[in-house]
C-alpha cells in the first residue's frame, strides 16, 4: 500500500525534480531534492505595499531571511511599477509568463512586463528547467478580507502540500487559507511559475498605495515559517503524510453591466468582507445603485474569494467561487545526496 | 441667540470623481441623473447639476492624470493664462470655475457637494473652509443629527477663500463629503449607502431651510485643521522608515495625548507624539498622502456656537 502511493505519488507530481527522485532506492516517502535556491519576490504590482517593504528591508539586511544551507534572494520584480506606486505599466506582469511570452525575441517594441518576464526567467528559470529556484514566494496584498492566503498551482506538488501543511499549523490560532487555481481556464501564468514550487502569499485587506503594519506583520510572519519549513526539510525531517483543506477555484463571477460595460451593481454588503464564508443559492451577491437586491443563482454552496478586489474590475472579475476540497499530501523528505 | 437672515438657496450642484479611483461618487453621480431622468425636475427641492468633475481621470480609474484637481481651485491658478504646456486638470478647473462659478462671485452656485473618499477610517467627515459660513454649519448638525450608520463630523480648514484650493470653494457654500474607509478603485455597498443618505439629508435640508421657518441654532463640536505629520523618512533615500503604529491605525479623530504611539519602525521601535498639546489627528494612513509628504493631519476640537438662520426671498 505504501510503495503504491509512493508510486502515484511519483507518476503525478508534476514537479518532482528532475531525475532525482529516489524510485529506485526504497523509500518511504516521495523524496525531493535538498532546496538549494529560494526567491522572495515583491513589487509583481507596484501598489501591494507590504511585499515591497518586506523585499526592500531583506535587501538591505538579509539576516531574517537567511536560512542554512539555502540562498535566500529577495528580489523586486516590477520596479518601473513600484517607482510609479501603479499595478503594471504595459500589462499585468503577473499574467506575463506564458511560454509565447518568454520565447519572444527582445527588443524595443516589447510591453515592459514582457521584457521584465524574459529577465526575471532568465535570473530564476528558466520555467521548466532544472537549473530553475527550487522555490519562489511571491508577496501579493489584496483589497478582499482574505487574512493570509497560500496560492497553489497544482495539487499533486506534494512538496508545497507539505509546506502549506506546515505554514497554516504555524500559524494558528491565526487562520491561513489554501487557494488552489488548477482551473484549466482561469489559471494563469504567473512570476512565480518560472520555479519548480511556486507558492503565492496573498494578505488583506490591505488598500492599494497603503502599507498597514498589522498586515505587514502577518505577511513577515507567514514567510519565517516557509522558511523554517524548508530549513527543517533540508535537515533531513521527514514530513509524514497528512491532508490539506483547500479552495479550489470553480468560476469567476463578474458584476452585472450593462451594455457599454459599466457596472450596474455593487458587491451586496452582505457578501462584502465575508471571504472563504459559505455563499448559497438565494443569498444576496449584489446590490444595484437604486437598491435592489440580486441573489446568488448557482446551483450549490461556494465559498468566494477575491472579494472585491480593486484590480480585477478590469477583468471582469466581483470574485471567484472556489469549492472546498481536502488534498491529500504523500510523506515527503529530502533525498540523499 | 439673535436670528440671522439668509438668501434662500436656489441652485446646487454633486460633484463626483473629482479624483478619478474615488468609486462613490463616480458611481452616485450618474445614479443620481438616472433618478431625475425617472422621476423628473421636481424630484429635488431646487436644480441639481450633477458634474463628473475629472472624466479623463475617471476613465484611467486614477486619481489625476497631470495634477491633483483637488488642487488647482485658488484664485490664482483659476485666473492663470492657459498654453500648451497647462496640465489638464488647470483647464478643467477653469471649466468647472465657469460652469459653476465664477468663485467669489454672486453668479457662483449656492451650495457644491463633493463627493471623495478616502482609505483613513474617517467615517462621514464634512470639510469646508469657514467657520461662520451658517448654511455650512447648519447642513454639517443636520447631517449629525439624521445619519446614524456612521460617525459625523466637521473639518475646518483655516484658510482664506482667494486660497483655498479645493472644488468646493467656487461655491458660496461648499462642502466635501469625505467617506471612508474605502480602497481606491473600490466600491463598497455600505459606503455608496451612506453617501447617498448625505446627499439626500443635505437636499432634505435645503428644502427645510428653503420652506421659511426658522432652523434652531445650537452648539456643534468641529475639528479645527492644526498642522500635517510626515512619516519618518530616510535622509537620503527620502523612503519612510516607519509605518503608521498599529495603536493608531484606524483611530482617526481620537485624542493623541503625550507618548501615544505614532509609528512602528521597520526595526521594531516605536515612535511617540512628543507635542504638549492633545490633538485628534486624521486622515491617519491615506494612501494619496504618502507622496504628499503626510502620514496624518491633526486638528484641535472646538465648540462652536451656531445662530437661528432663517431664508428670505430677496
Amino acid at each position: 500500500m505504501q510503495t503504491g502511493l509512493l508510486y502515484n505519488a511519483v507518476q503525478t507530481s508534476g514537479h518532482l525534480g528532475w531525475g532525482t527522485v529516489a524510485m529506485s532506492s526504497p523509500c518511504n516517502a516521495a523524496c525531493f531534492p535538498r532546496v538549494r535556491r529560494v526567491a522572495i519576490f515583491g513589487g509583481t504590482h507596484g501598489n501591494e505595499m507590504s511585499g515591497i517593504t518586506l523585499v526592500n528591508m531583506w535587501m538591505k539586511n538579509g539576516a531574517e531571511v537567511q536560512r542554512n544551507g539555502v540562498l535566500t534572494k529577495p528580489f523586486i520584480t516590477n520596479p518601473g511599477a513600484v517607482e510609479k506606486c501603479t499595478r503594471y505599466i504595459d500589462t499585468d506582469l503577473n499574467r506575463a509568463f506564458t511560454p509565447e511570452n518568454l520565447s519572444t525575441p527582445s527588443g524595443d517594441g516589447l510591453p515592459y512586463e514582457v521584457q521584465r518576464a524574459k529577465e526575471i526567467n532568465q535570473l530564476f528559470g528558466p520555467k521548466g528547467s532544472p537549473d530553475a529556484y527550487d522555490v519562489i514566494f511571491d508577496l501579493h496584498n489584496t483589497t478582499s478580507n482574505m487574512g493570509s492566503t497560500l496560492i497553489l498551482e497544482s495539487s499533486t506538488d506534494h512538496f508545497n502540500l507539505q509546506m502549506v501543511h506546515y505554514i497554516k499549523k504555524a500559524a494558528a490560532p491565526e487562520s491561513c487559507a489554501v487557494l488552489l487555481n488548477e482551473h484549466p481556464q482561469l489559471r494563469y501564468a504567473t512570476t512565480r511559475s518560472v520555479s519548480t514550487h511556486p507558492v503565492g502569499l496573498e494578505v488583506g485587506p490591505q488598500p492599494q498605495g497603503v502599507l498597514r503594519s498589522n498586515i505587514f506583520e502577518s505577511m513577515r510572519m507567514i514567510v519565517k515559517h516557509a522558511l523554517d519549513f524548508i530549513e527543517l526539510f533540508n535537515s533531513g525531517v521527514e514530513f509524514p503524510t497528512c491532508t490539506v483543506e483547500a479552495f479550489r477555484v470553480h468560476e469567476s463571477v463578474d458584476y452585472p453591466r450593462d451594455t457599454n460595460g459599466n457596472i450596474t451593481a455593487m458587491v451586496h454588503p452582505r457578501l462584502q468582507d465575508c471571504d472563504w464564508e459559505p455563499l448559497n443559492p438565494g443569498d444576496p451577491m449584489f446590490q444595484t445603485f437604486d437598491g435592489w437586491s440580486i441573489p446568488y443563482a448557482g446551483d450549490g454552496p461556494v465559498y468566494p474569494a477575491f472579494i472585491n478586489e480593486a484590480a480585477y474590475y478590469e477583468k471582469q472579475q466581483a470574485f471567484v467561487a472556489t469549492r472546498r476540497e481536502t488534498l491529500a499530501a504523500a510523506a515527503i523528505r529530502k533525498a540523499s545526496e | 441667540m439673535g436670528l440671522i437672515t439668509l438668501p434662500v438657496i436656489r441652485r446646487m450642484a454633486v460633484c463626483g470623481g473629482t479624483h478619478g479611483n474615488e468609486l462613490t461618487g463616480v458611481y452616485l453621480v450618474p445614479e443620481l441623473e438616472r433618478q431625475r431622468r425617472e422621476k423628473g425636475d421636481t424630484l429635488w427641492p431646487v436644480p441639481v447639476t450633477t458634474v463628473l468633475s475629472n472624466p479623463r481621470a475617471v476613465k484611467e480609474c486614477k486619481r489625476y492624470v497631470n495634477k491633483d484637481l483637488n488642487r488647482c481651485f485658488t484664485s490664482a491658478i483659476l485666473s492663470s493664462p492657459v498654453t500648451d504646456t497647462t496640465p489638464y486638470e488647470v483647464q478643467r478647473a477653469q471649466e468647472l470655475n465657469s460652469m459653476l462659478g465664477p468663485k467669489g462671485t454672486a453668479d457662483a452656485t449656492d451650495i457644491i457637494c463633493d463627493l471623495h473618499n478616502t482609505t483613513a477610517n474617517m467615517g462621514l467627515t464634512v470639510i469646508s473652509y469657514s467657520h461662520t459660513n451658517w448654511v455650512i454649519m447648519h447642513i454639517y448638525k443636520y447631517l449629525q443629527e439624521k445619519i446614524t450608520k456612521v460617525p459625523v463630523r466637521l473639518i475646518l480648514l483655516n484658510i482664506p477663500i482667494c486660497d483655498a484650493y479645493s472644488l468646493e470653494s467656487v461655491a458660496k457654500h461648499g462642502i466635501s463629503l469625505e467617506v471612508g474607509p474605502q480602497p481606491h478603485g473600490v466600491v463598497r455597498a455600505d459606503i455608496f449607502n451612506v453617501m447617498k443618505e448625505g446627499v439626500n439629508v443635505v437636499l432634505d435640508w435645503i428644502q427645510h431651510f428653503n420652506s421659511g421657518k426658522v432652523i434652531e441654532g445650537a452648539e456643534v463640536d468641529v475639528f479645527m485643521f492644526e498642522k500635517s505629520v510626515d512619516y519618518p523618512r530616510d535622509t537620503e533615500t527620502q523612503n519612510p522608515l516607519a509605518v503608521i503604529h498599529p495603536q493608531l491605525q484606524d483611530q482617526d479623530f481620537c485624542l493623541l495625548q503625550r507618548g501615544d504611539p505614532l509609528f512602528l519602525t521597520f526595526s521594531g521601535e516605536t515612535v511617540g507624539y512628543d507635542e504638549e498639546e492633545p490633538l485628534h489627528p486624521f486622515f491617519i494612513n491615506e494612501a494619496a498622502y504618502y507622496e504628499k509628504g503626510i502620514a496624518f493631519h491633526l486638528a484641535r476640537k472646538k465648540t462652536l456656537v451656531i445662530p437661528n438662520i432663517q431664508a428670505k426671498n430677496d
